[in-house]
C-alpha cells in the first residue's frame, strides 16, 4: 500500500522505497519505450532513404514533397493518433503509423539536403571516372550525404523519444504511462522518475549517434 | 454511418457551437492559453537569442537548448507542472512558456549570427552606433529566419496545449481527451480535426505575417525556410 494514499502523508519527489520495489516496472517501460523508438526511427529511415532520392533525382517533386511534409509535420501527434483510433483502434499500430510518419518527414528532408550538399565537382568526377548512375549513387552521393543524414537521425531518434510519451494517451507510451499514471494517482515518484529516465534516454540515444557517427563516417569529423 | 458522417453531424449539430463546451469558447482558451504562453516565451528567448547571436558568444549553449528542450516530454513538462503549481492556467501557461522558449533562442541566434560580417563592417563604417546597427541593419536581415522561430515555436505551443486538457485545461484538447474517456470517437474525431486545422492556420497564418514583415529587398535574397530548426514537441 503506497504511502501517497494517507492525507496526513507529505508526498517526495522520489519515494526510494517504493521505486525500490518497483524497478522492473520501471526497466518494462523503458523497453517498451525503447522499441516503440527503434521501430519508428528504422522503418522511417527504410521508407525515406528512397523517398529522399526521389525527390533528389526528380526535380520538380522536391518542393512539392517537402512543401506537403511541412505541412503535414504541423499537425499535433495526439490530434493525429485521434484521428487514426476510429479506423485502427488503440495501440501499437495507430501510434507507429504516426510516430514513422513523422520520423520519415524528418529523415526525407534530411536525406534531400544530405544529397543536395554533393559538390558539382565530385559529381563530374564520378562520371569521368565512369560510374552508371546508381553505382555513383551509392558510392559516391549517400556516402557524402550521410552526415546530413545522421543528424536527421539523431533529431529523429530524440523528437521520437519524446513523442512515444504521448501515446500513453491511447494505451501505450512507455515511460509515458508511468508518467500518466503520476498523473492520475497524483503520485510524484513514477512521475519524475519516468521523467528523468525519458530525458536521459533521449541523451544518452543522441550521444550514442553522435559517437558512432565520428566512428563509422571518419571523414564528416570536421563538419 | 461512417464516422465521417457522423463527425459531420456533430458540426453541424448546434448545440457544439454554444455554451462553455462549445467550440467558439473552446477556440478561444485554445488560442489565448497559446498566445499568452507564446508572447511570454518571445519577450524571454528572442532578446537572449538576438544578443547572443549579435555578439557571438554561446554559440553552443544557444544551438543545444534546442537540443535539450527536443529531449524534455511537453508531456512530462505539463503534468510536472500541475504537480507544483496545482490547478489552473498557471501550471498550463508556465510549461508551454518553458516549451516556446528554446526554438526561438535557437532560431534567433543563427538569424543574427548569419548575417554577413561585411554588411555589419559597412555598417560600422557609416557610423552606426552599436543599438542602431542592431535595430536597423542586423534585425532586418534576421527577420526571415527569426520569424521562422516564432513560428515553429507557435505551432508546436498550440499542439501540445491539446494536452493541457489532461491537466483539466480548456482548449481544443477537451474533445479528445473526453472523447477518449467517454469512447465516444464521433468527438475525438472532431476534436482531433479541429486541433490539426489550427495548427495549420498557426503555421500559414504566421507565414502570411512573416512575408509581409519581410522588408521586399531581403524576401528576394534567400529561403530561410530551408535552415528552420526542425522541432517537434507534441
Amino acid at each position: 500500500m503506497p504511502g501517497h494514499l494517507f492525507l496526513d502523508y507529505v508526498d517526495p519527489w522520489i519515494n526510494w522505497d517504493w521505486l525500490s520495489t518497483h524497478v522492473p516496472v520501471f526497466l518494462a517501460a523503458l523497453q517498451e519505450h525503447v522499441t516503440l523508438t527503434l521501430i519508428a526511427v528504422g522503418v522511417g529511415l527504410l521508407i525515406s532513404l528512397p523517398m529522399g532520392v526521389v525527390a533528389h533525382r526528380w526535380r520538380a517533386l522536391r518542393n512539392p514533397v517537402l512543401t506537403l511534409f511541412g505541412i503535414f509535420y504541423t499537425i499535433p501527434s495526439i490530434a493525429l493518433f485521434a484521428l487514426l483510433i476510429p479506423y485502427t483502434g488503440l495501440g501499437t499500430l495507430t501510434a507507429e503509423i504516426g510516430l514513422v510518419g513523422y520520423a520519415v518527414l524528418i529523415l526525407t528532408r534530411n536525406v534531400v539536403v544530405g544529397l543536395e550538399a554533393v559538390p558539382n565537382d565530385v559529381l563530374d568526377a564520378a562520371n569521368g571516372m565512369g560510374y552508371r548512375p546508381l553505382a555513383r549513387l551509392v558510392r559516391v552521393e549517400l556516402p557524402l550525404a550521410l552526415p546530413a543524414i545522421f543528424a536527421g537521425i539523431r533529431i529523429a531518434t530524440v523528437t521520437t523519444i519524446g513523442l512515444v510519451t504521448i501515446t500513453a494517451v491511447i494505451g501505450l507510451g512507455g515511460l509515458g504511462q508511468l508518467i500518466l499514471q503520476g498523473l492520475v494517482e497524483n503520485f510524484h515518484t513514477p512521475l519524475v522518475v519516468a521523467t528523468l529516465l525519458s530525458i536521459v534516454l533521449a541523451l544518452v540515444a543522441d550521444l550514442a549517434l553522435a559517437g558512432s557517427q565520428r566512428i563509422a563516417l571518419p571523414w564528416s569529423r570536421s563538419a | 454511418m461512417s464516422i465521417l458522417a457522423r463527425v459531420a453531424q456533430w458540426f453541424a449539430d448546434p448545440a457544439h457551437w454554444t455554451g462553455t463546451d462549445g467550440i467558439p469558447t473552446r477556440l478561444v482558451q485554445h488560442i489565448q492559453l497559446s498566445a499568452e504562453s507564446v508572447l511570454i516565451g518571445a519577450v524571454i528567448a528572442l532578446p537572449v537569442g538576438i544578443a547572443l547571436g549579435h555578439y557571438g558568444r554561446f554559440g553552443n549553449l544557444a544551438i543545444n537548448i534546442s537540443n535539450v528542450g527536443r529531449a524534455v516530454p511537453s508531456f512530462a513538462l505539463l503534468v510536472l507542472a500541475f504537480q507544483i503549481f496545482g490547478l489552473g492556467d498557471a501550471p498550463i501557461i508556465i510549461s508551454l512558456t518553458a516549451l516556446a522558449i528554446p526554438p526561438m533562442v535557437t532560431n534567433s541566434y543563427v538569424a543574427m549570427q548569419e548575417v554577413d560580417p561585411d554588411v555589419k563592417d559597412a555598417a560600422r563604417g557609416m557610423g552606426y552606433r552599436e543599438l542602431a546597427q542592431v535595430m536597423w541593419v542586423e534585425l532586418p536581415l534576421a527577420v526571415p529566419l527569426l520569424m521562422a522561430g516564432i513560428r515553429t515555436s507557435a505551432v508546436q505551443v498550440v499542439a501540445t496545449a491539446t494536452l493541457a486538457a489532461l491537466i483539466a485545461g480548456g482548449g481544443f484538447g477537451r474533445y479528445i481527451i473526453d472523447g477518449l474517456d467517454q469512447q465516444d470517437y464521433t468527438k475525438l474525431f472532431a476534436g482531433a480535426v479541429l486541433v490539426a486545422l489550427l495548427a495549420l492556420a498557426t503555421e500559414l497564418g504566421l507565414a502570411a505575417a512573416e512575408r509581409l514583415l519581410v522588408p521586399r529587398g531581403i524576401r528576394l535574397l534567400r529561403a530561410p525556410s530551408a535552415r528552420r530548426v526542425t522541432y517537434k514537441a507534441a
